[in-house]
């Protein structure tokens, strides 16, 4: 569904993104997982065609990105990291704006906007301003948006940042179910639980580059399912290991206070990048 | 064909539903200036002057209408698309979306466009409302809308161009205000010494206010200003077309 082949973009002699090469099948949830400034942004502004690669070739659902753009933006749905509501309209209003745009008849507009406001839990705000919106609300509508189209790829751009535990959770909720309906997903983030829960593929990207691309289960056992940590004069060690058994037996031969746990991504990112992803 | 009438109806949708919202609010804010230079120029300093035997009101009023159609129009279309561009990202929105440049521009400059237009019908109210003599002619309101395209136009190109809020008052101060004040609105360009006129001649809002004035008071209109018009709104609108495929392509 998503191809990219040796994705290059480079600003005034920086390097954003470094020869980014994976595909995307029809169907799947797909992370772009790394620190601020790895280049997830920069990658999603292209494929949504709002950045023109330096060099490389990206295709979306078989059409060139550069060569059929009004085909490849009836198919995508788009979610910024940062929010782009029109704040002088409504909710509804931005919803009517944003089909419009994309030439929706009008019947089949009014109807798939009523059922998404409800889908987003926003029917009884409908008619307020957008300014008025708290910032759950914002990118609840924005999701809206980028779905009323029916697009076939959803780009979510940190879908969750800034959000509370609550929220970030009924939004899970929210784009499991889209998922489940069949649509495909890419999204960055910076959390790594969020890459965890929502998907099946994970890309790790560090300064513009590939790192690995694995699903979230494979990445931890090709680092050992299980972790044996310890402090070492206030500094964590830790060793992986396949079973928890020869976990066990490392940890009885060591002299410090041990503790035994199951790897998760982020001990496979920190592996990979050497530094702590925080927000 | 039928695609880009229908988007350039929803650019100028958008537009006018904030409009409509605050179209109280837009009518009396735009009164007030009007009402300034009309009082000060017109009634105060107008008493004292005379214009070739007529009344410096009658002489002074078209001049305001084109430059009051000028900043409307080009701050309906120049701020809001700026902040757009810079601040609220929303026009990313229409970058996103399956809409040609040209039909996205046809949109927001016709909307600036009919802005201008309302603020120029409150300045001909108020105009005789102050006592003054205008003859309202097809041409004259023809030439207005000209006037009013061309402005909003240049708006878009001042908005995609700079690269700050505060670049985009600049703009103003340094274009604006002075074909606000030179371009024979308020006094006859052909006072000005020879070198400044030839420049100030050139200026796109001069042709408006010679033509505007020149239909106000029914004499003869040269087509050279219509022609000069012309050429600068096809001028503004592809160097907006330009930069709008400059940041599609960046
Ligand atoms: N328009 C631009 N001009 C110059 N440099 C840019 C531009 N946009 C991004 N960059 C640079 O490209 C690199 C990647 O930025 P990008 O926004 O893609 O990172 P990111 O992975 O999305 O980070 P974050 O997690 O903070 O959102 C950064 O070093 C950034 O400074
Ligand atoms: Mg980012």
């Amino acid at each position: 569904m998503i191809e990219l082949e040796g994705l290059v973009k480079a600003f005034q002699g920086r390097t954003a993104v470094n020869g980014l090469t994976l595909s995307v099948a029809r169907g799947e949830s797909f992370a772009l997982l790394g620190p601020n400034g790895a280049g997830k942004t920069t990658t999603i502004r292209i494929l949504t065609m709002l950045l023109r690669p330096t060099a490389g070739r990206v295709f979306i659902a078989g059409h060139e990105v550069g060569q059929a753009d009004n085909a490849i933006k009836q198919l995508i749905g788009v979610v910024p990291q940062h929010m782009n509501l029109d704040t002088d309209l409504t909710a509804k209003e931005n919803l009517w704006l944003h089909a419009r745009l994309h030439h929706m008849d009008k019947q089949a507009a009014g109807a798939r906007i009523a059922e998404l406001l409800a889908f987003v839990e926003l029917s009884d705000r409908a008619d307020e301003m957008v300014g008025t919106f708290s910032g759950g609300m914002k990118r609840r509508l924005m999701i809206a948006r980028a779905l009323l189209h029916k697009p076939q790829v959803l780009f979510l751009d940190e879908p969750t940042v800034g959000l509370d535990p609550q929220v970030r959770r009924r939004l899970w909720d929210l784009i499991r179910r889209m998922n489940a309906e069949g649509l495909t997903l890419l999204l960055t983030t910076h959390y790594i639980e969020e890459a965890e829960q929502l998907c099946n593929r994970v890309a790790i990207v560090d300064k513009g580059k590939l790192l690995a691309l694995e699903s979230p289960r494979a990445l931890c056992q090709r680092l050992g399912e299980f972790v044996v940590e310890w402090m070492d004069e206030g500094k964590t060690e830790n060793r992986y290991f396949a079973t928890r058994e020869a976990a066990a037996a490392y940890a009885g031969s060591v002299q410090y206070n041990t503790a035994i746990r199951r790897t998760n991504l982020e001990d496979v990112f920190v592996e990979m990048t050497g530094r702590k992803v925080r927000e | 064909m039928v695609r880009f009438f229908e988007d350039v109806r929803t650019v100028m949708w958008r537009e006018w539903l904030v409009l409509n919202r605050r179209l109280g609010r837009f009518i009396f804010s735009r009164m007030v200036t009007p009402i300034l230079y009309m009082l000060a120029f017109g009634v105060g300093l107008g008493r004292a002057v005379q214009m070739n035997g007529g009344s410096y009101l009658d002489f002074v009023v078209p001049g305001i209408i084109a430059l009051n159609s000028m900043n409307i129009s080009f701050n309906s279309v120049g701020s809001p698309l700026n902040m757009a561009k810079l601040y609220h990202k929303t026009l990313e929105e229409y970058l996103i979306a399956p809409i040609t440049t040209p039909a996205f521009l046809c949109g927001k400059i016709l909307a600036g466009a009919v802005r201008g237009m309302i603020s120029s019908l409150i300045i001909v109210a108020l105009a005789f409302l102050f006592g003054a003599n205008l003859a309202l002619s097809p041409i004259f309101f023809a030439l207005l809308i000209l006037n009013c395209l061309v402005f909003a136009a240049l708006g878009a190109v001042a908005a995609l161009l700079m690269k700050s809020h505060e670049d985009m008052a600049n703009f103003s101060t340094y274009v604006l205000v002075p074909m606000s004040f030179l371009c024979g609105t308020f006094f006859r360009a052909d006072h000005l010494p020879q070198g400044v006129r030839l420049i100030v001649e050139l200026l796109p809002l001069t042709p408006a206010s010679h033509a505007i004035r020149a239909a106000a008071m029914q004499t003869a209109i040269s087509e050279w200003w219509l022609i000069a018009q012309g050429a600068y709104l096809l001028l503004f609108f592809g160097m907006a077309h330009r930069l709008m495929e400059q940041i599609r392509r960046e």
